[in-house]
């Protein structure tokens, strides 16, 4: 009976041993090495937080092999652990800090500094004493109690109040989407995966869970390799990658350079993508020029467990065709229900919910937002049963596939992150107090957040990214600010979004 | 030169471009600023900037960005 993944980890140390588990650069680290690390770190953290148990640890470090050895530390002492970017301002961080409140952080000296002072546990991983004597029995007799609903991670998405909300994610809705996976696409172990995504990620939990179920190697790419594509190509060579899962925006980026004729890839067996549309003119430049490979279309939001639906590309798309999000994973049901929360019929378009065990436990510490998302199945009211509203407008076309359309409210993907452009809106009315009325809105041609404003002299885009800069990450910073004396107002007086939203994308 | 500079000043106002020798390593361009540079260059100084040439040492300063711009044909 499987109920935790540190158990199946456990398993293939003992198959693996001496092999390379993580790559990062030069430096490499065995299964044997990141397990003995991993329990000697979940010792200190008992030590640190007296024993806590199914509370989330903070991680805040870079990504490199120190984050990998401090998430399965955490598993190791039975707590959730909540990886953060290190490049997020300190007064985000402080706020998730806030609201999460976590019994402890592992950083390092570097970050330490960054952030300030802190009234919880702080575990610096370049302090660590290895030579702490072991008690590996009592790890594993804490081990025994948990169950599989017990929560593996806490992932932060961007909300609409200026706080992240953080999605709870437990051990059963991991093996629910790793099975599918498994039994789809049949992996065996060989598989090494160029990572790519930020820690913050679910992509990232899925490598981890690659790497702790099948032994899969993970290859370590740095976030500046992301601005330099041509790195990124040379790096899969080297390591000789065979597994990608990433975001398009990069994918598009070197379809755009033409560098996959300049430095070809043919190592590479799985292509992965998920997070946004992936434009299919790019789409298939990747398709023409990597043999061999097996490229697959992922459809979820974070609340589900990583993907919900999937469409494997077997055959070489019409270029004006978008390519459809698919069927849904297996052990997953997906409705479409219509304005009444009735199923939609063929080619109507309809609100994407989700049915299953990999639906997430809610939002920490934020029981209003998890019962707004997480509601009772309208078409069952036999028995309490949540089904998951993503937001997400689809519709089912008439050869069964699912086909993505939008968003029912202000919510975008913009360079694979999720940005609730509410969250802007609220920040600089009520925090950075600049304007009273604003509105932001996407333009999906040029990719790039929009901010019209309305005030009578003009505030400029310097004094907007200065202030924008001390409290969001670079990706949720608009690129372009528009004043108004007066923003269009729809028939109740309120801001006009979808008049400018339309305007912008003319 | 200057034309350099003030592309550098519109995409990121709130860095000091002038107080730094490695833009990349100081971490004052991020890959979507990257991506904005190379587009502003490729209208302002009519180049297509090479695939390949997108590697840290011709971004790492307002010289090397320069030369860029030169080797990719751009009169500057």
């Amino acid at each position: 009976m499987k109920i935790n993944l540190l158990d199946c980890f456990e398993d293939t140390v003992k198959h693996r041993m001496q092999e390379t588990a993580v790559v990062h650069g030069s430096e490499t680290i065995t299964f044997q090495e990141l397990q003995d690390q991993a329990q000697s770190l979940a010792n200190m953290i008992l030590d640190q937080t007296d024993g806590c148990y199914h509370s989330p640890v903070a991680v805040f470090l870079p990504k490199e092999i120190a984050a990998v050895i401090a998430d399965l530390g955490v598993m190791y002492s039975c707590n959730p652990f909540m990886n953060l970017d290190v490049k997020t301002p300190a007064d985000r961080i402080a706020n998730i800090l806030a609201l999460v409140r976590p019994c402890a952080i592992i950083t390092n000296s570097k970050y330490a500094e960054k952030l300030g002072e802190v009234s919880i546990p702080v575990i610096r991983m370049d302090e660590r004493n290895d030579f702490m004597t072991h008690r590996d029995w009592q790890l594993a007799e804490r081990r025994t109690k948990l169950i599989d609903t017990d929560p593996f991670c806490l992932i932060n998405t961007s909300g609409s109040t200026g706080t992240p909300k953080g999605v709870v994610l437990n051990h059963r809705s991991f093996f629910d989407f790793m099975d599918w996976a498994f039994e789809t696409f049949s992996f065996d172990g060989t598989e090494v995966m160029g990572s790519l995504s930020p820690v913050v990620f679910d992509i990232f939990d899925f490598e981890l869970c690659m790497l702790m179920l099948k032994g899969a190697r993970l290859v370590l790419l740095d976030a500046s390799m992301a601005i330099f594509p041509a790195r990124l190509l040379e790096a899969l060579n080297q390591n000789q990658v065979n597994f990608i899962f990433w975001v398009p925006s990069i994918m598009v980026n070197i379809a755009n350079m033409d560098l996959l004729e300049k430095i070809p890839v043919p190592s590479l067996r799985m292509i992965w993508f998920a997070g946004e549309v992936f434009p299919t003119k790019q789409f298939l430049y990747w398709y023409d020029r990597v043999e061999h490979a097996t490229f697959v279309n992922l459809y979820g939001p974070i609340e589900i467990t990583l993907d919900c639906t999937y469409h494997v590309i077997r055959e070489r798309p019409e270029e004006e065709k978008p390519l459809p999000i698919g069927i849904p994973c297996r052990n997953t049901d997906i409705l479409i229900l219509n304005s009444e929360d009735q199923c939609c019929k063929p080619e109507e378009e309809g609100e994407l919910c989700v049915r299953g065990t990999s639906l997430a436990m809610g939002y920490y510490n934020n029981p209003e937002k998890t019962h707004a998302a997480f509601v009772q199945n309208p078409l069952n009211s036999s028995y309490p049963e949540l089904i998951y509203r993503t937001g997400d407008i689809v519709y089912m076309s008439e050869d069964g596939q699912i086909e993505f359309k939008g968003r029912k409210d202000s919510l975008v993907k913009h360079m694979g992150y999720r940005i609730e452009l509410g969250e802007i809106e609220h920040v600089v009315i009520n925090d950075l107090k600049l304007v009273k009325y604003c509105c932001a809105v996407y333009n999906y041609a040029r990719k790039e957040i929009v901010l019209y404003y309305e005030k009578s002299e003009e505030i400029s885009g310097t004094e907007f990214r200065k202030a924008f800069s001390k409290v969001f990450p670079a990706y949720m910073i608009p690129s372009v600010y528009i004043r108004m004396d007066l923003l269009p107002r729809n028939t109740n007086g309120k801001i006009d979004r979808l008049y400018l939203k339309n305007e912008i994308n003319k | 030169m200057d034309r350099i500079w003030s592309m550098l000043e519109e995409i990121k106002p709130e860095h000091d471009f002038k107080e730094s020798t490695d833009y990349i390593e100081d971490g004052l361009l991020d890959s979507f600023d990257l991506i904005a540079l190379i587009d502003m260059l490729e209208k302002e100084f009519n180049i297509i900037v090479d695939g390949l040439d997108v590697v840290p040492e011709n971004f790492c300063n307002a010289e090397a960005i320069a030369a860029l711009v030169k080797k990719s044909g751009g009169d500057i």
